[in-house]
C-alpha cells in the first residue's frame, strides 16, 4: 500500500489546498509513511473479515420524528462572517467565465 | 444562449438509437429532518428550520430519522427491490455553499435498497419495464440565490445568499440502469417513468410529490449510439426539469441536440446540462472532472441500518396496491374507456383525478374538467395542470354545477379566478357574483327586453318554429353576461309564447 506524489497532489486540489513542489514532495513521502504503518492492518485482516467502518457493535441508533427547537435565524447566522437578508452571505462560487 | 443546432426527431432516430438513464430524487414528507429534529417544511423565512447539525457546526452529530428509514423501506420495496440487510451512510465530499460541511451524507456501496423494477405504461398500450439499480437516501442542500448579474444564475454573479432551510430534508434518489430499447418513445418514456414515480409516491404517501416545489427532481441521462455500431455514446445530464411536461421536451431536445452534433463528426461533451422550461432548450453546465471525485468514505458519525425481517415483512404488508392493479381498478372503478383512461394516465393526472373522485366529484365530470379546460390552460401556460389548483377546489366546483348554481360557462369563469388565486370556487363565486340567475322575475324582465327587439320571435315559435327562441336565449344570456340559466330561460320563453 503506498500513495503517490500526483495522488497527493490530486487531494491537494479536491481539498483546495494550494501546496507548492516542495510541500508535495514532504507531504507525499509523510503520507506514504503514514498509509504503509497504517496498511499493515491488512497483514492480519483476513478475507473471512468484514471491512468495518465502526469500533462499537451498534446498529439502528434512531431518532423519533418529532420536532423540538432549533435556532432562530438570528442564532443561526450568528457565526456568520457576512448576512444579507437572513441568509448566509458567501463569496462568488464561479471564477469569471474566460 | 446560442440556439443549438437541432437535427429532425425521426430523422436522428434513424441514425442513432437513445439510451437513457434516470435519477429521481423524492423528497419524504417526514415531519423533521433525515438527521436532525429541525421541522421538515417547505417555505418559511429564511434559515427558520434548522438545528446546528444541519449547519455542521463543531460537536453536533447527526442521528437517523426513524420514520425517514420506513419511508425510504416501502419505497424501496414499492420499487419491487430488495431491502439490505445492512446499509450505511458515507460521506460525499464537495466543495459548494449548498451544503455548510463540505460534504453531504448520503449512501454509496451500501444502499437500503437495490435492484428493483417498475412498469411504466406508454399511451400505445406499450409496457416498458424499468430496471431500478438503487435507491439510496441522503440529506436536501440549501438554497442558494446568486446576486449580481443579470440572469440570476451562478454564471456572473458577484456572490450568492444560502438559506439552509432546505439542508437535511430526508431525500430518497432513485437511480435506474441503463435504459434501451425505448426508440421513438424515449421522451415519452422518461415522462411516462417520472410520472409512474410520482404516483407510487403518492399512493405511499411519503412525499408532498409536487415537482415544481422540487419534491421530485428528475436527472435525465442521455446518450446517442450511433445504429449498427453497437457503441454507447458519451452521455449528459440533464438537471432543472421540473415538471412532466418538460422531463420529455429536455429528453427530445437533446436527442435532436446530439444527433446534429454526432451526425457532422463532432463529440458530445459528458457534462451537466441545465434545462430552461421558458426557451425548450438546455445549455452546458460544468463539464464532468475531477471535481466530481467526491472521495466517499463510510459516515463515521452514524451506524449501519440493520431494518430486520420483521419491519421489512410489516412494511411490506402495508404496501398499496401496484400502479397496473390500481389502474385496473381505478378504471373499472370510474367506468372510462380505454381511449379515456388512456388519455388520463399519459396527461399524468390520475392521482388528481383520482383525488377529485374521492372529494366527491363523479368521475366523469372530474375527468371532463382535468383533462379539458384546466388541461388547456395549462398547455397555454406551459406548465403542469397539477400545479393550477387543487383536487379539492375542482371537485367544489363540480358541486356547485351538479346543483345548478353555476352553468359550464360560469364555472370557467371561476375557474379563471380560482386559478389567479382569489380563493375557494365559493369564494370567487361570491366575490364576482357570478352565480346563475334562476330568479324567474329577473330572467323575465331579461326576455320581455329580448322579445321587445326581436317582436316576431313569439309568432315564429306559435307557428311551429320552436328554434326560434334560440335567438332569444341568446339575447338574454348576452344581457345577462352568462348568468342565466339557459334551460329555464328556455321554458320560460315557449310559456310566453303559450306553449
Amino acid at each position: 500500500m503506498s500513495i503517490t506524489r500526483d495522488e497527493v497532489a490530486h487531494l491537494a486540489r479536491l481539498s483546495r489546498l494550494a501546496l507548492g513542489d516542495e510541500e508535495l514532495d514532504h507531504f507525499a513521502a509523510q503520507l506514504d509513511g503514514i498509509i504503509s504503518a497504517v496498511a499493515r492492518v491488512q497483514e492480519v485482516a483476513a478475507g473471512d473479515i468484514p471491512a468495518t467502518s465502526h469500533a462499537l457493535p451498534l446498529t439502528n441508533v434512531f431518532r423519533p420524528d418529532e420536532v423540538r427547537s432549533g435556532l432562530t435565524a438570528e442564532e443561526a447566522l450568528s457565526g456568520a462572517p457576512a448576512t444579507e437578508r437572513d441568509r448566509f452571505r458567501v463569496p462568488r462560487i464561479l471564477e469569471e467565465e474566460a | 444562449m446560442a440556439k443549438a443546432e437541432l437535427m429532425d426527431y425521426d430523422k436522428a432516430l434513424e441514425l442513432f438509437e437513445p439510451v437513457l438513464g434516470f435519477e429521481v430524487h423524492v423528497e419524504l414528507n417526514t415531519k423533521t429532518k433525515m438527521f436532525s429534529d429541525a421541522p421538515n417544511f417547505f417555505g418559511g423565512e429564511p434559515n427558520t428550520n434548522i438545528t446546528p447539525v444541519d449547519l455542521g457546526l463543531p460537536g453536533s452529530l447527526p442521528v437517523v430519522n426513524e420514520t425517514a428509514i420506513r419511508y425510504s423501506i416501502s419505497l424501496g420495496l414499492a420499487l419491487g427491490c430488495q431491502i439490505a440487510e445492512s446499509s450505511r451512510f458515507a460521506r460525499k465530499n464537495y466543495f459548494y455553499p449548498d451544503l455548510a460541511k463540505n460534504y453531504q451524507i448520503s449512501q454509496f456501496d451500501e444502499p437500503i435498497a437495490y435492484e428493483g423494477s417498475v412498469d411504466v405504461e406508454l399511451a400505445s398500450g406499450r409496457v416498458v419495464t424499468v430496471e431500478i439499480e438503487r435507491a439510496h437516501m441522503e440529506e436536501d442542500a440549501g438554497k442558494l440565490t446568486h446576486i449580481g448579474g443579470a440572469t440570476g444564475r451562478i454564471q456572473g454573479a458577484e456572490y450568492s445568499l444560502v438559506d439552509y432551510n432546505r439542508a437535511g430534508v430526508p431525500l430518497v434518489e432513485i437511480v435506474t440502469k441503463m435504459i434501451t430499447g425505448a426508440e421513438h418513445d424515449a421522451p415519452e418514456l422518461a415522462k411516462a417513468y417520472v410520472s409512474t414515480i410520482r404516483d407510487i409516491i403518492v399512493s405511499l404517501g411519503i412525499s408532498d410529490a409536487k415537482m415544481e416545489r422540487g419534491n421530485i427532481r428528475c436527472d435525465a441521462n442521455i446518450s446517442l449510439s450511433p445504429r449498427g455500431s453497437g457503441k454507447l455514446g458519451t452521455r449528459t445530464e440533464t438537471k432543472n426539469v421540473n415538471s412532466l411536461r418538460s422531463v420529455e421536451r429536455a429528453i427530445r431536445y437533446e436527442i435532436q441536440r446530439q444527433a446534429a452534433i454526432l451526425a457532422k463528426g463532432g463529440t458530445i461533451i459528458q457534462e451537466t446540462r441545465h434545462w430552461h422550461e421558458d426557451t425548450g432548450q438546455t445549455s452546458a453546465g460544468r463539464p464532468k472532472s475531477d471535481a466530481d471525485d467526491y472521495r466517499y468514505f463510510p459516515e463515521p458519525d452514524l451506524l449501519p441500518v440493520v431494518p430486520g425481517i420483521a419491519l421489512i415483512e410489516e412494511l411490506r404488508a402495508a404496501l398499496p396496491e401496484a400502479p397496473a392493479i390500481r389502474r385496473k381498478r381505478l378504471k373499472e372503478a370510474w367506468s372510462f374507456s380505454d381511449l379515456e383512461f388512456q388519455d388520463v394516465v399519459n396527461a399524468g393526472l390520475l392521482v388528481e383525478i383520482e383525488e377529485t373522485v374521492a372529494e366527491g366529484a363523479m368521475a366523469q365530470s372530474a375527468r371532463k374538467w382535468w383533462m379539458g379546460e384546466i388541461a388547456r390552460i395549462a398547455n397555454e401556460r406551459g406548465v403542469d395542470a397539477a400545479t393550477l389548483v387543487t383536487p379539492i377546489d375542482v371537485s367544489s366546483l363540480i358541486a356547485l354545477i351538479d346543483s345548478g348554481e353555476l352553468t359550464d360557462r360560469l364555472a370557467r369563469q371561476v375557474l379563471e379566478g380560482v386559478i389567479a388565486g382569489e380563493g375557494t370556487p365559493s369564494a370567487v363565486v361570491a366575490a364576482r357574483g357570478l352565480k346563475v340567475v334562476s330568479d324567474d322575475g329577473a330572467l323575465i324582465a331579461a326576455i320581455d327586453e329580448a322579445l321587445a327587439a326581436q317582436p316576431d320571435v313569439l309568432e315564429k315559435i306559435r307557428d311551429g318554429k320552436v328554434q326560434a327562441a334560440g335567438a332569444v336565449i341568446g339575447a338574454v344570456m348576452k344581457a345577462m353576461k352568462g348568468t342565466a340559466d339557459a334551460a329555464r330561460v328556455r321554458e320560460l320563453v315557449l310559456e310566453r309564447a303559450g306553449q
